[in-house]
């Protein structure tokens, strides 16, 4: 059972409070593949993928940038019980998606980088820490159900 | 993964930019490593302190930064130009490789943070393989 003192569950309700989903989802998963290029290969039908500037503006992955944001919701709601939470979204992406796990983690650590380009100095090592225990603990919820 | 001409001149650009304040990067970046994956603290465990703002995190911190400018000094050819370096690694300081991509993501973290505007996508993907190909010189020594 992952533990969570009061200061950390603030941290990230007050992250994802404060959060502009569009931005920072488009941002996210666009950077994503961008740095490791190899994660377009499920992204086949979106579109225009072949540069940077094409990534950045294609609303397709903005889109669905956004989708996997809102998706972290369920974990905010539910900080006690994230693995039981994500056990559906763990089959899809293992049995529909074929997403290979390893890949939770680049785009977490994408995320993590836009969040630390948008809060400044508000991004302190301990909200970083809290931060990416939080994503450790959902990454590791979506990869718990494949086989 | 090594790098493009292309990746050369985005690190060289980046650098220019954020080297001024390469001191306070590193010391950021290894405190935070220190703080968000505590296992980091087991090579250290000679510290009086390893919080943020301390004497040894800050020294050493500015000692890695000098690692890293002299790697972007001789970016055309790292195994060589970091031999030192890497025989310390392998013989001396024997870090677990694994390491090296939490100091890289922290580094990262602290350069987007001070920096927004320039670490756009394109850079850090530049960046990103330039840390893993460093870490690689490093690690050329171990076995």
């Amino acid at each position: 059972m992952v533990e969570w003192t009061e200061q950390e569950r603030s941290i990230i309700t007050n992250i994802f409070g404060n959060l502009d989903y569009e931005d920072v989802g488009s941002k996210a998963l666009s950077r994503c593949l961008i740095v490791y290029p190899w994660t377009q290969r499920y992204f086949a039908s979106f579109g225009n993928l072949y540069n940077a500037e094409a990534i950045k503006t294609n609303p397709n992955i903005a889109a669905h940038g956004t989708k996997v944001l809102h998706g972290l919701d369920r974990a905010v709601k539910n900080m006690d019980n994230i693995k039981a939470t994500y056990a559906e979204l763990s089959v899809l992406h293992s049995e529909k998606l074929h997403v290979d796990p390893d890949n939770f983690k680049l785009l977490a650590d994408c995320l993590t980088i836009v969040i630390a380009a948008k809060l400044g100095s508000a991004f302190s090592p301990e909200i970083q820490a809290t931060f990416q225990k939080f994503l450790a603990v959902v990454v590791s919820a979506l990869g718990r159900q494949y086989h | 993964m090594s790098l493009t001409e292309k990746d050369k001149a985005a690190v060289k650009a980046l650098w220019a930019k954020i080297s001024k304040s390469a001191d306070a990067i590193g010391a950021d970046a290894l405190s935070r490593m220190l703080l968000v994956y505590p296992q980091t603290k087991t090579y250290f465990s000679h510290w009086p302190d390893t919080k943020a703002g301390s004497e040894p995190v800050k020294k050493h911190g500015k000692k890695i930064m000098g690692g890293v400018g002299l790697a972007v000094s001789k970016i055309d050819d790292l195994a060589a130009g970091l031999l030192k370096l890497s025989e310390l690694h392998a013989f001396k300081l024997r870090v677990d490789p694994a390491n090296f991509k939490l100091l890289a993501h922290c580094l990262q973290v602290v350069i987007a943070n001070m920096f927004p505007k320039d670490f756009t996508p394109e850079a850090h993907v530049a960046c990103d393989k330039f840390l893993a190909n460093v870490a690689l010189a490093l690690s050329e020594k171990y076995r």
